[in-house]
């Protein structure tokens, strides 16, 4: 029952083969067997959100499945947000443009929620903001600044 | 930098609008916390814990565990008890020993009894469900009123009594105050036990150096003296334990704190000779870890005159710190320095009383006490304007301490720096909009809603000090709680700043960089800070107490100006002029009666580093300073009476939120919330002002949400994050901020603490608001967390059975 | 909190689902979005020796209205359902309860059908299907069969299911009338978190406002979502007055079972649970009217 599982999975753009067994989450497999490690875990049952990854599209809590229930599917992490070349995205600097985090913990599921949203909303409200990112908790910044990052983010591809 | 910084300063760096330097790695996921240091070898960890408030613990079987594939050890209490010292209290407790485990009795729910060791965090806890304890249960007690009486089930048998500390202070003519105020009035306040609950649990990382005898750990902490403590109870000097203070942690306020955790696993990895790693889960954290915060009943008495001056006050306050104490305890004491708030109150009586029940132990948070406290104190002013028919505004008005009457002597013996408190209520009062928040509300209730102003006025001690200590403790006589920064400059000019304590999220290398930077006129993205080890680091207490842009600004300050005090002295021996002569510029020293005579930056550097002929007879070649500060008002005794001047700055804040609950359900909506913040000259104001929203969130679940609940046979109700209600981007409204800067003459740019913020008055101001909104009905709740069970059953009370 | 060792096979049709679950002896269960499953398995509260995951079963996925009825696949996400113009149209009702459950990066994984077999008593979908009378089809090797919602649902996280059976469809009536309405109101501590009470309404007006048909259902309150169908029999012929209403709310007290438990105790539950069912009433009332007016 413990035996581990080859699975292949494409993570920041990159197709990964590794095994996994099946009772791996899939957090641990992307911290522990691929040493991505900007992917935090802070509660392992789905409620704060740290373990946020976008999967086929779409922001997930990675604590909340199983790494071999990935096999063959895409995965962004915070990791690969930011261009080949080391260029932030524009909402990575808008985060640290807002000083949107204090101790850094939550920040990566944070920037993956907002990525999500502004993936598919031009002009978020401030209530979309707080919507897209009300599943991640954070508990040094009161979400002041990071909403601010995130408006900001969205203005400045608006070209505002 | 209007509000930042003193009036006509002109910083180049200091409060202005800058990037902080840790956030780039945290932005593209490159932030090293505990869980992510890795080391060759590493083995995992998982606890077991007891299911019950107390009992005997007759026997453990490991055999099925120790079957497991890939399990290496199993421990006990009997295997700590054997290799460890105990772990220390802030108080001298006879009879409450400590150890990283149980030992021979566990005493509440969630406490750990048995530790597994394997491959895996997985294999450990496949193990850690085959290990089989016999509990016979014992009696126990949960209810912190029923512990102080005596014949209570005692916590610790060996201590006799559930009271750990009770003392009277009285501060002045309290009685006669009371027998001269025209009016008293009494009241109950609750703090429920809370916690600041970072997202990140406590993790601990030790690897035993065979052939150089040390002990490396990677810990995610914030605690005063920790590789000291650590190194005694594992009976090693402690030059034998490494701490490494570059790991990122991932977030505090107090809390991180996992002596016991670090005990065990050091334990381990020397008895095991293989590198251990505990990552807490959240289970393990909420039930075990030792982390809830104070859990305090406040009974208060103020005496006051018709006119809303308050005279006196004595408050009682009963905490319930748990099972282990720690430190705990002490945080009944730090509020001693600020227990009249900001207000001329002439005299006060305050008696502490810490009591063990058979709950997770009480760890530092946040404010270290003085939150509670100042939830009570403001409740007082609320109830003062309510009893005399004046308006709140007004009665805090007519009591606070005026701008010019500093420095202030408050009856407890501490002396307040600097302060303007009447300003910093009307640029919140203005920010607010006073008259459309008071319409808003007024229209809120006209459509049958309920709805509240809160109003809390209040101090933020701060420079963090162990005054505390020898007050609650005669066999302490700890009179300094310094810290300490090293600079050096290399060669190539550019500038190191060491600094010995790890960080969680406060932005000590955006702090020390801007304050080097300011000091020596360089540019602060070009000055590197580094988290240094124990064993590399000068003496430091971690940053707690709101203390680091006082003690470690301060102690950056002080570096810097030897720097530049060498790089003066340089300067003056190569033209041969007074030093007075000398102006300098960004670096560069220029003769200012000859401005052809001028030295570069990296030409003084050269001269200290490669040119020993060119520099002053004695000088220390190099160029490199080591500052070690002494926190300011510090180094005295506290007086036989109770008096003591506990920290040496005061910040301030005034909080204005407006509320609306829904009468069906009782559930709080905050609408709207401004503060106004004066923490003296502000460094970096995008850190104070993401500590201070963030301080409010928190204060707003303490206030709203959060609560480590019990139920009567001791069992956690709220062990996950499913129960345990941390508010989310819905539950903070935006906050609106407006600073101040009244700067403390005790330090080098005037700035005061705010580690603390927002946190220190969003609780009192919740409930102001609350209570406002329930006043119109005649209702008042002075119980935190008012959640909306318990503001419904108020209201339904009230409106009686419904047909 | 890690896992207990399990097996884990990923299928592509329902016959696949049912021969695994046949095999399992009773010890497996589906894998469909892992919201609830997933941390009740790290708790080890669930232990399956064998998951099977239906992800990538393509004919539980998909939502069609046919028959008078809306069809939800098991495997449907919930972030879908929230998103289909079909569910807006046909069962609004579905459409607003489905904005209170959870967070956007858990209704992105999980399933209608994974929330129904969970029946947690306090998830928004089960309190839905109990309100409108949903059918549920379940599937096992060598059978089907049709469930009524309220027989389904037996207490807390307990259902009709057997251990073989694999959930496969969630069928919601869609009233023919004219002028529909739907209320959904909820009170939870946070927005997000499952509900202390919740209550779900739906009315048909006749042309002259008079109501011709009327739904209301109450979650949280009890080991399951209860149809208060014997409180709102007076609500018939009305005109939905809201003293009409309020009588009828006040009866619901006596059809629910409410419990106390660390967010809310049952006399909250009781109280609640009357206020928010009037107030979804009144919204139904409302939004009925707004379409008689339309």
């Amino acid at each position: 029952m413990t035996d581990r599982r080859d699975i292949r999975l494409t993570i920041n753009g990159r197709v990964h083969a590794a095994c996994a067994a099946p009772r791996m989450t899939l957090v641990d497999f992307i911290r522990d067997e691929l040493g991505l490690t900007g992917t935090h875990i802070g509660c392992e049952h789905g409620v704060c959100g740290a373990c946020s990854v976008i999967f086929d599209g779409k922001p997930i809590r990675s604590c909340l499945m199983f790494a071999v229930q990935a096999d063959g599917h895409a995965i962004t992490t915070v990791e690969g947000l930011e261009g080949a070349d080391g260029t932030l995205s524009p909402l990575q600097d808008s985060f640290w443009e807002a000083h949107a985090m204090q101790c850094g913990y939550c920040t990566p599921g944070m920037l993956i929620a907002a990525h999500a949203l502004l993936a598919e909303n031009l002009d978020p409200t401030e209530d979309d903001i707080r919507e897209a990112i009300s599943g991640n908790l954070c508990r040094c910044t009161g979400y002041q600044q990071i909403v601010e990052a995130v408006v900001h983010a969205a203005r400045r591809r608006k070209g505002g | 930098m209007d509000g930042h910084a003193p009036h006509g300063s002109n910083y180049r760096y200091v409060a202005r609008k800058r990037r902080t330097k840790e956030d780039k790695r945290f932005i593209t996921g490159r932030g090293r916390y505990v869980a992510d240091v890795s080391v060759p070898g590493m083995k995992h960890v998982a606890v077991i814990a007891s299911p019950h408030a107390a009992a005997r613990i007759a026997a453990i079987r490991t055999a099925k565990a120790l079957a497991v594939p890939g399990v290496v050890a199993v421990v006990t209490g009997a295997d700590i008890v054997a290799a460890t010292n105990p772990m220390q209290h802030g108080l001298d407790i006879p009879g409450v020993r400590w150890y990283a485990l149980a030992v021979d009795r566990a005493r509440y729910a969630g406490e750990w009894v048995a530790a597994v060791v394997a491959d895996s965090r997985y294999v450990a806890e496949d193990a850690a469900e085959l290990i089989e304890v016999d509990y016979e249960p014992l009696p126990f007690v949960i209810d912190p009123e029923a512990a102080f009486q005596p014949g209570s089930p005692p916590v610790h048998p060996d201590h006799k009594s559930n009271v750990l500390f009770q003392r009277r202070f009285v501060y002045g003519d309290v009685d006669g105050d009371f027998r001269r105020a025209d009016h008293t009035l009494s009241f109950r306040v609750r703090w429920g036990r809370s916690s600041t609950v970072p997202i990140e649990t406590f993790g601990v990382l030790a690897r035993w150096d065979e052939g150089r005898d040390v002990l490396d750990v990677w810990a995610s902490i914030q605690m005063p003296k920790f590789h000291d403590q650590l190194a005694g109870c594992l009976r090693l000097g402690g030059n034998n334990v490494r701490v490494h203070y570059d790991v990122d942690v991932g977030g505090s306020y107090g809390t991180k704190r996992g002596i016991a955790h670090s005990v065990l696993v050091g334990f381990l990895a020397r008895k095991l000779r293989t590198p251990v790693r505990f990552i807490e889960d959240r289970l393990e954290y909420m039930a075990g870890g030792g982390a809830h915060g104070p859990d305090r009943i406040f009974d208060m008495e103020v005496a006051f005159n018709r006119d809303g001056r308050v005279l006196s006050h004595r408050m009682r306050a009963l905490d319930d710190v748990g099972c282990y104490p720690g430190r705990s305890p002490l945080q009944l004491g730090k509020p001693i320095g600020a227990i009249v708030g900001p207000y001329k109150i002439g005299s006060c009586a305050y008696e502490a009383i810490s009591v063990t029940t058979n709950k997770t132990s009480q760890v530092a948070v946040r404010g270290f006490g003085q939150a509670p406290t100042n939830v009570a104190i403001e409740t007082a002013m609320d109830r003062v304007a309510g009893f005399l028919g004046i308006d709140r505004l007004e009665v805090r008005r007519r009591n606070f301490i005026a701008k010019g009457e500093f420095p202030y002597l408050i009856p407890s013996g501490t002396t307040y720096d600097s302060g303007d408190y009447p300003t910093v209520l009307d640029k919140t009062v203005a920010l607010s909009r006073w008259p459309e928040l008071l319409a808003k509300r007024d229209a809120l209730r006209a459509e049958g809603r309920l709805a509240g102003i809160g109003i809390a006025t209040c101090l933020e001690p701060s420079g963090g000090n162990s005054a505390f200590e020898p007050l609650f403790n005669p066999l302490n006589d700890t009179t300094t709680w310094m810290e300490s920064c090293q600079i050096k400059i290399d060669l190539g000019g550019t500038i190191t700043a060491i600094i010995a304590t790890s960080t969680s999220g406060q932005g000590h290398e955006t702090l020390v960089a801007t304050v080097i930077g300011e000091e020596l006129e360089r540019d602060p993205d070009t000055i590197r800070v580094v988290h240094s080890d124990s064993l590399g680091a000068f003496p430091s207490n971690s940053p707690v107490g709101s203390r680091m842009a006082i003690m470690l600004g301060g102690a950056a300050s002080g570096a810097a100006r030897q720097i530049r005090a060498s790089l003066t002295r340089i300067a003056a021996h190569n033209f041969n002029v007074p030093e007075d002569r000398l102006e300098y510029e960004s670096g560069a020293i220029t003769n200012r009666n000859n401005t052809a005579q001028k030295l570069a930056w990296d030409d003084l550097v050269r001269i200290a580093h490669r040119k020993y002929h060119l520099m002053p007879p004695g000088s220390e070649p190099g160029l490199q300073a080591t500052y070690c500060w002494e926190v300011p008002t510090g180094g005295k005794m506290p007086t036989p009476d109770g008096r003591v001047q506990m920290y040496p700055c005061f910040s301030f804040e005034a909080h204005v939120p407006l509320v609306a609950i829904d009468p069906a359900s009782g559930k709080v909506d905050i609408l709207a919330y401004f503060v106004g913040h004066d923490c003296g000259t502000v460094i970096s104001p995008d850190i104070v002002r993401g500590i201070t929203c963030g301080g409010i969130a928190h204060g707003i679940g303490a206030a709203l949400y959060e609560k480590f609940e019990y139920d009567a046979n001791g069992q956690l109700l709220a062990g996950t994050f499913a129960d345990y209600l941390m508010p989310s981007a819905h539950e903070v409204p935006a906050i609106a901020v407006t600073e101040h800067c009244t700067p403390s003459p005790h330090t080098p740019m005037g700035q005061k603490g705010s580690g603390e913020a927002g946190y220190l008055g969003a609780p009192a101001a919740i409930a102001s608001a609350v209570n406002d909104a329930l006043a119109p009905l005649g209702l008042a709740i002075t119980t935190l967390p008012m959640r909306l069970k318990d503001i419904e059953a108020l209201l339904a009370a009230k409106s009686g059975p419904k047909p | 909190m890690k896992a207990a060792p399990f097996d884990y096979v990923r299928v592509t049709t329902v016959a696949e689902v049912c021969r695994a679950l046949d095999g399992a002896g009773g010890e497996g269960k589906i894998i469909a979005g892992g919201q609830t499953l997933v941390p009740m398995m790290a708790m080890r509260l669930a232990r399956p020796t064998l998951l099977v995951d239906i992800n990538d079963v393509s004919e539980l996925q998909g939502i069609a209205a046919t028959g008078g009825a809306l069809k939800v696949k098991a495997c449907t996400r919930q972030a879908a359902a929230l998103a289909s113009p079909l569910v807006a149209a046909t069962l609004p009702l579905l459409a607003r309860a489905m904005r209170w459950v959870g967070h956007g990066q858990t209704r992105n994984r999980g399933t209608v059908g994974g929330s129904i077999a969970h029946a947690d008593p306090s998830a928004e979908i089960p309190l839905v299907a109990v309100t409108l009378g949903a059918t549920i089809e379940a599937r096992r090797s060598a059978s089907a069969r049709l469930i009524e919602a309220d027989a389904f649902f037996e207490g807390p996280m307990m259902t009709a299911l057997a251990a073989d059976e694999c959930l496969t469809e969630v069928r919601f009536p869609v009233w023919p009338e004219a002028h529909v309405g739907s209320g959904f109101e909820e009170v939870s501590a946070r927005r997000g978190d499952f509900a202390i009470v919740a209550a779900a309404a739906q009315v048909a007006l006749a042309p002259d406002g008079r109501c011709t048909r009327v739904a209301v259902g109450i979650g949280g309150a009890g080991g399951r979502a209860v149809n208060c169908a014997p409180a709102a029999g007076s609500l018939f012929g009305t005109r939905l007055d809201d003293a009409t209403i309020d009588a009828a709310a006040g009866r619901i007290a006596a059809l629910i079972e409410p419990q106390d438990d660390i967010h809310a105790t049952a006399d909250y539950r009781r109280r609640a649970a009357a206020a928010l069912a009037a107030r979804a009433l009144r919204s139904a009332r409302a939004d009925a009217a707004t379409k008689a007016a339309a």
